[in-house]
Order: C-alpha cells, then sequence, then structure tokens
C-alpha cells in the first residue's frame, strides 16, 4: 500500500497550521475527508440536489436512488442481512439514543438493570441513565483491570436475572482496546439479553461483521470513518427493530394519519422521520468505496504497525507514561508525561502542527478508574506516516524543554 | 504566536510551586470551581476579617500550568486586601483575559503587576481562556459567600 498516495487524496494536508505541516492526530476525535467524499457533497449540491422520498419528478427519484444505494454500501459493508437493518441517524451518539429510549420504553421496569463498562464513553453511559432518571433502571459497570482489558468473568458474574440489556465498546477510545466482543455476545444471548455494541471507535480501524458478531444493535459515526458530519448509522436486527416503538415523529415516518389514529411507516423509513442529512449520507458512499479501495486488511497492517512504532519510541521518552496495555489494542494510544498537564501537551504541540486531543475525551469514569483526571491522546488514521510519529515525539521533547524536565 | 509569551517563567514557576496552597486555617468563606471539559477542579478558601478583608485565602485543586499560576498568583493579589479592591482586581484581570484591555492596577505594587501581566499571553489562546479564568470567578463566588460550585461552561469565561 503506497501510503503517500493515501495523503495525497485528503486535501487538509496541504494546509500550513502555524507554518508548519499539519500532524493529524485526533482521528478517534473525527477523521479528515478524502477528495472523493468532498467532491461528492459539492457535486450533489451543485447538479443532484432534491429531497429524497417524497416528489414524483425525477431529481427527487435520482436523489432516492443515490440516498438507498448508500443503504445498500452499508449493508454490506457491516454485513448485514437486509438493508431494512440499516437506520441513518445523525451519529452514533443519537442510534445508542434510539436504542436507549425505545428499548427502554419497552422492556425496561423499575429495578431492572443495565450493564455496561467502565469503559464506555459518555455516549453509551449517559443515554441509559435517562433511564435510572426516569424507570428507576439499575446501570452496572463490568470492571476493567490495570491494562485496559475487561475482565471477562466478573463481567459474567453482574448479568442475573434482572439484566435486560448490555451494551458495550468494540473499541475503546482511550486505551485502545479490542474488546472481545463476539465472546461477551455470547455470553449474552445464552441467557438471552440483547447487546449493543458501540462501534464510534471499531468502524474505522477494523472489519465489522454483524452477522458474525451477532450483536442485536451496532452503532457507528460516519464522520469517524473518512464520512461527512450528520451521517450516522444504527444497525439493528429486523425482529428487535420491527418490535421496538418509533422514536422521532413526523413526516416519513408514518403510512397513514387519522385524528384518531396514526400507523407508522415499515422499516427502515419507522426511523427516519424528516428531511435527512441528504447529501451528507449520498457522499458517506464514498467514504466506504475509500474504505474499500485501501481494504481493511491493509489499513489494519499499516496502523497495527503504525502503532507498535509509536508505543516502542513513545516508551524510550523518560517521563512518559502509556495508558493501558491492553491485549488487543488499536492505533489509539493516550498518555502522560510526568510534570506537563495534558492541556500543556495540547497547546505546545499545536505549535508546533501537531494535532491531539487532551482532557477526558468524554470517559471520565474510566480515567477515574485510572486515577487521572485527563490525558493527551495521539490516534492515527490511514493517512498517518511514520514521519508523523517521529515529529510527535520531537514535539514531546519541545514539551520538557519549555517545561525544562530532566 | 511564540510559546514563551504563554509560559512566561513566572507561570511556569508558579505552575510547579504553587504559592498558598491547601486549606485555609480558620477560613470562612469557600467556592468550588469546575471545568468539566477538562475535568479540573479548584477550590477557594478564604478568610475575611471583620472588616471584609481578606486576611487569609488558599486554594486545593489539580490543573494545566495556566490554571495553577493563574490561582497562585491570584491568591497573592488579593492577599491582605480590602473586599472591594479584591473584587476590582478579578474584574481587571477578566478584562484583561477576555478583551484585552489594560491593567491599571493602581492598588498592586510592581511586583505584582509583573505576575497579573504575565498571563496576559493567555488570551491569544482561546482554548486556555478558562484554563486561566475558572479560579478567578471562583474567587468572585467566596467573596459574595456563595457556596455554589462555578462551571466554566454555565458562566461567561
Amino acid at each position: 500500500m503506497n501510503i503517500e498516495n493515501i495523503k495525497s487524496q485528503f486535501p487538509i494536508f496541504l494546509k500550513k497550521i502555524n507554518g508548519k505541516q499539519l500532524v493529524y492526530l485526533d482521528s478517534s476525535n473525527s477523521s479528515q475527508k478524502p477528495i472523493s467524499v468532498i467532491d461528492r457533497l459539492n457535486n450533489f449540491y451543485k447538479n443532484e440536489f432534491s429531497n429524497i422520498g417524497r416528489s414524483i419528478h425525477s431529481l427527487s427519484v435520482s436523489a432516492t436512488n443515490k440516498f438507498d444505494e448508500t443503504r445498500i454500501s452499508v449493508k454490506n459493508f457491516i454485513n448485514a442481512d437486509s438493508k431494512d437493518e440499516i437506520i441513518f441517524t445523525k451519529n452514533a451518539t443519537e442510534s445508542i439514543n434510539l436504542v436507549a429510549s425505545t428499548f427502554g420504553q419497552q422492556n425496561i421496569e423499575k429495578g431492572d438493570e443495565i450493564l455496561i463498562t467502565e469503559l464506555e464513553h459518555h455516549s453509551n453511559y449517559v443515554p441509559w441513565n435517562y433511564l435510572r432518571e426516569n424507570k428507576g433502571a439499575i446501570i452496572k459497570f463490568a470492571p476493567i483491570n490495570d491494562d485496559g482489558d475487561i475482565i471477562i468473568s466478573d463481567f459474567e458474574k453482574l448479568i442475573n436475572s434482572k439484566t435486560k440489556i448490555i451494551a458495550i465498546t468494540h473499541l475503546s477510545n482511550v486505551t485502545g482496546t479490542i474488546v472481545p466482543v463476539k465472546e461477551i455476545i455470547d455470553i449474552a444471548h445464552k441467557k438471552n439479553i440483547p447487546v449493543l455494541v458501540d462501534g464510534c471507535q471499531s468502524a474505522p480501524h477494523i472489519k465489522i461483521d454483524v452477522k458474525d458478531l451477532d450483536c442485536d444493535f451496532y452503532a457507528i459515526s460516519g464522520h469517524k470513518v473518512y464520512g461527512p458530519t450528520g451521517v450516522g448509522i444504527l444497525y439493528g436486527k429486523k425482529k428487535w427493530l420491527e418490535k421496538l416503538p418509533p422514536y422521532i415523529g413526523g413526516g416519513g415516518m408514518i403510512q397513514e394519519v387519522k385524528k384518531d389514529r396514526i400507523s407508522y411507516a415499515n422499516l427502515p423509513e419507522k426511523y427516519e422521520a424528516g428531511t435527512m442529512a441528504t447529501a451528507e449520507v449520498v457522499a458517506f458512499n464514498e467514504s466506504i468505496k475509500f474504505m474499500q479501495s485501501i481494504g481493511i486488511e491493509n489499513l489494519i497492517n499499516h496502523e497495527r504497525e503504525l502503532t507498535n512504532y509509536a508505543l516502542e519510541k513513545l516508551k524510550s521518552i523518560n517521563s512518559v507514561k502509556i495508558i493501558g496495555n491492553p491485549k488487543n489494542k488499536a492505533g489509539v494510544i493516550s498518555f502522560t508525561i510526568k510534570g506537563v498537564h495534558p492541556h500543556d501537551i495540547a497547546t505546545i504541540l499545536d505549535e508546533d502542527g501537531v494535532a491531539i486531543r487532551a482532557g477526558h475525551h468524554c470517559c471520565q469514569i474510566l480515567h477515574e478508574r485510572l486515577n487521572l483526571t485527563a490525558s493527551a491522546r495521539a490516534s492515527f488514521g490511514v493517512y498517518n506516516t511514520k514521519e508523523d510519529v517521529d515529529i510527535l515525539c520531537k514535539t514531546i521533547e519541545n514539551c520538557r524543554k519549555v517545561f525544562d524536565l530532566k | 504566536m511564540d510559546l514563551k509569551e504563554l509560559y512566561q517563567d513566572i507561570i511556569l514557576e508558579h505552575g510547579k510551586n504553587p504559592r498558598n496552597f491547601g486549606k485555609c486555617v480558620g477560613h470562612n468563606h469557600e467556592a468550588k470551581g469546575y471545568n468539566p471539559l477538562c475535568g479540573d477542579q479548584v477550590k477557594v478558601y478564604l478568610k475575611l476579617n471583620e472588616n471584609k478583608n481578606v486576611e487569609g485565602i488558599t486554594f486545593e485543586g489539580s490543573g494545566c500550568a495556566i490554571s495553577m499560576a493563574s490561582t497562585s498568583i491570584m491568591t497573592e493579589l488579593v492577599k491582605g486586601k480590602s473586599f472591594e479592591t479584591a473584587k476590582k482586581i478579578v474584574d481587571e484581570f477578566l478584562n484583561m483575559i477576555k478583551s484585552g484591555s489594560e491593567v491599571k492596577a493602581k492598588d498592586l505594587d510592581e511586583d505584582q503587576k509583573i505576575k497579573i501581566m504575565s498571563l496576559s499571553g493567555v488570551k491569544k489562546y482561546p482554548m486556555r481562556v478558562k484554563c486561566a479564568t475558572l479560579s478567578w470567578h471562583t474567587l468572585i463566588s467566596a467573596l459574595n459567600g456563595k457556596k455554589k460550585e462555578i462551571n466554566t461552561e454555565k458562566v461567561d469565561s
């Protein structure tokens, strides 16, 4: 794989930051976009725009078809059974909220338990908190060890007859832990408990096969998979999506509207009320094509090589501490520097054009578990190179210099 | 932008060795500050005497060099000042950081002026303004006798 060729597909890298070449290490937050996605968005607005599904005219018919093509691409990308199992949302957060709200309405009573883990992003905790507040549900956290791995035996012990749903991340946005979700889903299904997988971080980094995982729900954010903002995906097994009540009400999700009753549309429209992010969904098809053009295996190998290279280099710098040491790790590296607060690290690195994230990365529970208030995080995308890692390490040395560390 | 403008020696030194750190003996006012974006927390303890002068001021908390230095310097500047003067200093500081207005600081000596000015570089780093201002908002809250927590996302920087 020619990585230079891939980087050249991302126009953002022509831009200078503070006069320096951009070293973008914040892809876990959001990835940059290839020119094909940007052009598709532009062209759609320029030449093809219309709302979908509502009008008879040619533009609308064509836009509706394009919108649907993305749905089919997503279905193939994650190996779902049917395109009716693919719901477009705003982002993974909305996808999880959709499930928490509709599943909760139908299946959660006072005292029922929801099992999540200490690794979760706030977006896979806060939506369940509403059920704790409004329905008296209990939220339990499966513990992790100091390496950042979920302790499966402890996880199993937390499942009981009150457990109604399990919601777990596929890949931690702090430690980079690749969670053995298949194993967890097997355990859960033996006890007839459905599982939602937060695939926000995994989608750009590992192969996703919802049929193989046998998950009940899978949430993805398009903007982390080299796609536009405003596109999220909820995969749900048909048996669930058909059974659960609708979420947001409005145009497009109804079958018949009378003064005394309303009936709802079939899948997937049942969950797609109002005008969708039409152009963004259409352009998201190009993101999937981009991923496929690289080949998921190539992408995994490239990021693994880069991660190992970075870990080795970072570990050799005095006073840098890597957070977690999971068995399986993707290209997400959180770290601290003794004597320099993560916010100061981020400011100093930015001066050299190096974009990282600093803070708790929407994972306060995990930071508390690891006795941290904040950390710095470098996360990779397909466009990153070993040279980026070298520049990162050099700027970390600069932090040490500014702060006069020995 | 020059990093040295932000990370001046005074700031680095105060960040490493914050003054007036810890609990204040006999404090009669206190307030908590919290920045939900980064998780930084600060607690300001005040001892106001019968004439409402700041007899003692200390703080506890953790944060970046900017926030620790800003808080440390703040405690040095308002210690021994009257209630009204302390409030005036806070106002001047916040205006300097937010709109770059000049600090007249009639109530500060030369050394204190240098210290407050050392924080002026922060205004060029909008994402860091809250790091510098959190404790100052918290001080106002403590001066007003509030027990309420100050949240950087709920105040106007």
